[in-house]
């Protein structure tokens, strides 16, 4: 595998992919739309437990399981939220082949036996694409997480990100064994990933397991200047790039490293910021995420922002408590909007330790104080 | 059996932890840390008491089940 099979957004990749015969997400979606669908209802939901494709949303979860979890289904929801500053690919998708998740989105309902359904793209904050609090929205409450069980499935609702049902409307075209023709064999197909370097961010259908090295618009250059990457965006992993630019893009390869991912983020950091000061900022953000619901999170995160601030200014006396919290908030809230704040403030704590301590004496090895990594609006 | 707490539904009034101190502490910020092993039989009559005293209906307890 290499650079040639990711597959960028732009007519000259697209044409290159048709002509090898192996039509994916983008961006000639439309082209499927006209081709005969071949697998319905019982067939499909067969098909797509053979193709073995995973949530796309970030959970990866075997779609086939959320499937046979559902009862008594009355809608199935297209969760287009989007809600991680870092990612474009679901508006992406959304733009360059709508029909393809409109068309899986019917598919789905019809095999399920469900007579409603929702395209749901709100923006609601960070925590406003998580299943439980699109359900909350869609029902008719605030875009907040709930509590559960009952997982939505068990409340008759299905909910699938719109990547996920883009492949699902290739998948009933296609078949199975057209969608593991990518990817691994535990992890097969393509996915939408948004990468995201000095030189912008650009969405790309990479076949799962390709070397992020060979990821096309990823040029060494990015690399070498590179002194961090972030995996899976803001509820992610650092990695030092020496050890990312030899991964594959798979969870298999991803889950020695701890990272996983997610919805398919991948955050260059360029040389010439501070990781310090950029993990402090998004910290910050993601303690006023917080939907404010859960104690441990509402108290716990707020804390774990100041004590990073702290650290960008040298002041090192919080460092203990920084640990402390960590282990307090994870796992302890009624969605993982704790768990992983804590993941990706350890994984900077760890990758920017040098970067501590020359806080800690005053200075910072950044050339540019501009901020790179989004919070808030999007850039 | 194991012992769930809701944590939005938690506000913190801490009776969980005096009624099963050996299996229910408090953080720093008062909500409950909860023992995530099965609930020994001999205190299963105490977590039932703080199940139902539980003044913001938080707690509650659910018998073994696999899960995803």
């Amino acid at each position: 595998m290499n650079g040639a099979r990711t597959q960028p957004v732009s007519a000259a990749g697209g044409a290159a992919r048709q002509a090898a015969g192996l039509p994916r997400l983008l961006p000639h979606g439309q082209g499927h739309a006209r081709q005969p669908v071949a697998y319905r209802g019982a067939d499909l939901i067969e098909a797509i437990g053979r193709s073995g494709l995973t949530g796309r949303g970030g959970a990866a979860f075997p779609v086939h399981r959320k499937l046979a979890a559902v009862k008594r289904c009355t809608m199935v929801i297209a969760n287009g939220a989007e809600s991680e500053p870092l990612s474009r690919k679901d508006a992406t998708l959304l733009r360059l082949a709508p029909y393809l998740v409109q068309d899986g989105l019917h598919l789905v309902a019809e095999a399920v036996g469900a007579r409603e359904v929702r395209l749901y793209t709100n923006e609601d904050g960070f925590l406003g694409g998580q299943e439980t609090a699109v359900l909350n929205k869609v029902t008719g409450g605030p875009a907040l997480p709930t509590f559960t069980p009952p997982r939505p499935a068990e409340r008759g609702y299905l909910i699938h990100n719109v990547e996920t049902l883009a492949h699902i409307a290739l998948i009933a075209r296609y078949g199975a064994d057209w969608f593991r023709g990518a990817g691994t064999e535990t992890e097969p197909g393509t996915m939408l990933t948004t990468i995201v370097t000095a030189g912008g961010t650009a969405v790309r259908e990479t076949d799962i397991g390709t070397p992020l090295a060979g990821l096309a618009g990823l040029g060494d250059a990015d690399l070498d200047k590179a002194q961090a990457v972030l995996i899976g965006g803001y509820h992610g992993t650092w990695l030092p790039t020496a050890v990312a630019r030899h991964l594959t893009l798979d969870n298999a390869a991803l889950r020695r490293h701890g990272a996983s991912l997610g919805a398919g983020v991948i955050a260059v950091l360029p040389g010439d910021v501070c990781g310090l000061r950029e993990a402090a900022r998004v910290t910050r953000y993601l303690a006023a995420e917080s939907a404010g619901q859960c104690g441990p999170c509402l108290n716990g995160l707020p804390r774990i922002a100041n004590a990073m601030g702290d650290l960008t200014r040298g002041q090192q006396s919080g460092t203990r408590d920084i640990e402390r919290w960590l282990g307090l908030v994870a796992g302890r809230g009624a969605c993982h909007h704790p768990d992983g704040t804590a993941r990706f403030v350890r994984g900077a704590l760890d990758v920017f330790a040098a970067e501590v301590s020359l806080h800690a004496h005053g200075r910072c090895s950044a050339e540019s104080r501009k901020p790179f990594l989004p919070t808030g609006s999007r850039p | 059996m194991n012992i769930v707490v809701n944590p939005i539904a938690c506000a913190g009034h801490g009776a969980c932890a005096e009624l099963v101190p050996e299996l229910i502490e408090l953080d720093e910020w008062g909500y409950p840390v909860i023992d995530p092993h099965d609930v020994p039989a001999g205190l299963e009559r105490q977590v039932r008491k703080a199940v139902s005293s539980c003044p913001a209906l938080a707690l509650s307890v659910r018998e073994r089940q696999r899960t995803s």
